[in-house]
Order: C-alpha cells, then structure tokens, then sequence
C-alpha cells in the first residue's frame, strides 16, 4: 500500500535561538526539505522613520544607533553626512579620521559577533562565541574611552564627532591592534578548516552572482557572491581615499564564502585603521553648527559600507528644524529579498546556517 | 572610476525613444510620468552603455499634493548612478507599475512603501503588508497620520 504524504508546515520563530532577533519563517516541508519559504517581518517594527519627522535633526541621531544595534557606531555616519550635506557643513579633517576609525573597528566587532553566531548556529554551543567576545570587549573598552557609552555610543554629531580621543587612547588602540591579527589567526586555524564547519557550510545556500546583483543584495553577501563592490572604494566617502586596502571577494557565493569573508575583511579593516592612526592630523574634532539646525529645503542621499552592508538615508528637507522625511536604505532588510531562493530545496537543519550567514540585525530589518 | 554619466546626458539620450515621458532633468535625478516608469526603467537597465543592473534602494514622500517615489539606480558595470523619480497624484488609490520584474530587489522595499505609505505597485507578485498587520488602520508615513511623537 502506497504511504500518502503531504507538505507540512513549520513555523520558525519569531521567539528561536536562530533568528538573531525576533523574525519569523513559515517553511513548507517535505520530510526533512524545505520546499517553500515565507519570510515574516514587523515584530521589532518600532516606526522610526515616523517619529523622526517629529523630531530635531539633532534628535534622531540616536535614533540611527538603535537600527543595527551591533554597529551603532557607524550607523549615525550616514545620517550626519546626509544632512551635512543637506546644509553645506564641512568636517574637520581630524573628525573624519576619528570617523573611519570607530567605523572600522565597529566592522571588526560586526563580523566577530556574526562568525560567532555563525558557530553557534552549527551547533558550536558558546564556545566560539566567547572567544570572539573576548576581542569584542577590548574595543568596547575603548568606544567606552571615547564617548563613555558601551553599546549605544551617538557618537557622530553633524559637523564632526562628539568628543576628541583621550591620551590614553591611541597606546591602548595600537596594542589591539598588535594583539589582533594573532587572535583573528587563531579563530580562523579553529574555524576554517573544520571538518563539520566545513560539511555544513561548503556549497550549501548559494547565492548566484547574478540573483545577487538582481535581488539588490550588498556587503559581504554581494561580495562573497563574486562582486567586488564596495562603497569606500566606489563612492568613496569620508577619507577613505587615502588609505590603500583591497576588497577581498569569494566566488561559490555560498555560506563559507560569506564566512570567509568577513575573516579577510577584519584584517583590511585593521590595515585601514593603522595607516589612519598614522595620518591623524591634529585640530578640532567638531564644526560648531546651531543646536537647532534649519537646513535649506532640498534633500540628501548619503551612504556608506556599513558592516553588514549599504547602508544609506535618504532626507528630504522643508525648511524647519525637523526633517520631512527620513528614509532608511536598510542594508539587512533587502539583503533577505533572496533568503527564500537560497533556502528552498536545503533541509531544515541548513536554513538556520544559512539565515545566520547572511548576518542580520533585526533592529534595521523592521526598523 | 568610470565614466560618469550626468541625469542631463542621459536625459539627452533617452529623448529619442522617450521624449514625452520625461516631466524635468535635474542635475542628478529625471522626473518621468509614472504609468512609463517600467519602459524607461527597462530601458535603462538594458541599454549598453548604461546598464543600470543595480537598484540601490526605492523610497517613497508624500508631498500632500501628490506622492513622488524615488528610485535610486547604479551601474556596477560603468559606476555611475542615477535618480529616477514619478509622481502619483491620486491621494485615494495612487498606483504605479512594480519593477520587481526587473530587479527582484524591489520586492520588499515596494511592500513597504505600500505598507507605511499606502501606494499600491501593479504586478507585484505578493502586494501586502509587510510591518504591520492585515488591518491596520491607515498608512503611517504619510503626512495626515497623526504622529504622536
């Protein structure tokens, strides 16, 4: 007698280990294969973009640290760029350095935390994790130097930064940065070339390059699909014109490629903040602008490579103090359009590898 | 760094196949009229020498007279980038075509614009509410929903 069998559905999420967040995915099974996938989003939904038109430009500088809340570091640049843009304010040169390098040492915490949690979704239970914590909570130690904040810093002010490095800042830095290729070393010798890292992770989730030029995908997953695009390199922003770094690409496109990436990029980005630490001019580090800024009306599109991808805003001002609209280009949100092509025809057990691949933060996902 | 191409040149260009859709050239974005938005854009996505393969992010401002959606497009190919943008002047039932079939990258991005902003995208292949749930009331981003900040 023939067994009748029928697609079943499961619901991950959105309270699961391996959603990062709250974010929830209605997977069509057969058997143990998924044969369609329904993303759902909107469970961290708080309307940030509304409640910024109710506030100063000022204002909703912390606003931009609780999107990716991982990187809130970077994520204010693109906003302060936007609107200095919007109102003509130029950045003391020293500012932009101190700029690229928090932005970069937030690039490394990123993708130490995303490797981590990588490991933790193959079932490296904490382990790994806490290695990569261990690094992570030296740099917190020295955002915590600069502007006394550990996780939410609203660091970038429009016109500069909020607050000049102390002495003791640059010795603890450089020391990091000795440590820091050892330990990336070290991570990678554990992770790299493990077998169950390996078998999990090799040619499972491939993200073609073509579907991820199509699907608007960027960041480490546009990259590890074979596309060598970077913002720092294409439009370049900032200072980042004067630094010699390379854009390191994968070619399968596949989790370990969006893995490996992340590996090479932190040692870019420590290159980067050495040849910075070395051009630092000194001087002031803010443009006094009006505490209640009017900008002229018009509007701005300013982005930049943040960790996890592009990261941009869109600001439309009327004339008044707060801005009229205020738009997130979220990095994560559309890096997930493709999740279900990447997904579909794997089993249960490699979705969660690769969702935690693409490295998401749901805080910017749902905004 | 590669050519790059200013929304006048490419106005210029576009003038003999589309001379009547283009509404304004500005230094760096055109107006089209929506309802052509999907030949332009697909023009401008094919055509050698553009080749805008990349949709960098779609966003959508009420202006309380009409809504203008923004259309942000690169060429990976050449580097150069380009702002496209249509009004929908109907406040009740403002529509315009989806680009999803052009670039997949559209698809959720234009599911939130209908979700906070209220403008429906013809052909989208799953056109509903993405952040908040069937039933809600209203649009938020828009101008006339109160904003309790």
């Amino acid at each position: 007698m023939a067994l009748k069998t029928e697609p079943f559905a499961i619901n991950l999420g959105p309270l699961h280990p391996s959603t990062h967040g709250v974010f929830r995915m209605r997977a069509t099974m057969d058997g143990e294969v998924i044969v369609d996938l329904e993303p759902v989003f909107g469970y961290l939904h708080r309307g940030i973009e509304k409640l910024a038109e109710g506030r100063t430009y000022k204002q909703n500088i912390p606003f931009t640290d609780r999107l990716d809340y991982i990187s809130s570091m970077s994520n204010g640049l693109p906003y302060v760029m936007a609107v200095e843009k919007l109102a003509g304010i130029a950045v003391p040169e020293r500012a932009e350095y101190l700029r690229v390098i928090m932005a970069e040492l937030q690039r490394i915490v990123n993708h130490l935390i995303a490797v981590g949690t990588l490991a933790n979704d193959l079932g490296a239970f904490q382990t790994p994790f806490l290695y990569m914590f261990r690094e992570r909570e030296r740099i917190i130690d020295l955002f915590e130097m600069v502007c006394g904040q550990r996780l939410l810093y609203n660091y970038m002010r429009f016109g500069g930064v909020s607050h000049d490095i102390p002495d003791e800042f640059l010795p603890a830095l450089k020391k990091l940065l000795n440590r820091l290729p050892g330990f990336i070393a070290e991570y990678d010798q554990l992770l790299a070339e493990n077998e169950i890292l390996l078998a999990r992770t090799k040619g499972i989730g491939i993200l073609p390059k073509k579907l991820a030029i199509n699907s608007s995908a960027s960041g480490p997953v546009l990259r590890a699909s074979g596309v060598k695009w970077d913002i720092r390199k294409a439009d370049p922003y900032s200072v980042y014109d004067r630094f010699e770094f390379d854009i390191p690409t994968g070619s399968a496109g596949d989790c370990y490629d969006r893995y490996r990436i992340k590996i090479a990029e932190m040692l870019q980005s420590i290159r980067i903040i050495e040849q910075a630490i070395e051009q630092l001019p000194p001087g002031k580090v803010w443009n006094k602008v009006p505490l209640r800024l009017r900008p002229p009306v018009g509007e701005a599109f300013a982005h930049i490579e943040a960790p996890k991808g592009e990261l941009g805003f869109y600001v439309v001002s009327d004339g008044s103090e707060k801005p009229y609209r205020f738009h997130v280009r979220a990095s994560t949100l559309i890096n997930l359009t493709a999740l279900r092509d990447m997904i579909v025809g794997w089993k249960l057990a490699d979705a969660i590898v690769i969702f935690g691949s693409i490295d998401i933060c749901l805080g910017e996902v749902d905004r | 760094m590669t050519l790059a191409l200013t929304a006048s040149e490419i106005a210029t260009r576009l003038k003999e196949g589309f001379a009547d859709i283009i509404v304004e050239a500005g230094p760096d974005s055109l107006l089209v009229k929506s309802e052509s938005l999907l030949d332009i854009a697909s023009f401008l996505k094919t055509e050698p020498g553009l080749d805008f393969n990349y949709l960098v992010h779609i966003t959508a401002v009420d202006y309380s007279d009409y809504f203008e959606l923004v259309y942000h497009l690169v060429s990976l190919k050449h580097n150069h980038n380009l702002m496209i943008k249509a009004r929908c002047y109907d406040r009740e039932a403002p529509t315009v075509p989806s680009l999803v079939s052009l670039w997949r990258g559209a698809e959720l991005q234009e599911r939130e614009i209908f979700d906070l902003m209220g403008i429906r995208f013809y052909g989208h292949p799953n056109m509903k509410r993405i952040f908040l749930w069937e039933g809600f009331p209203g649009h938020p981003l828009r101008r006339d929903f109160a904003n309790g900040a």
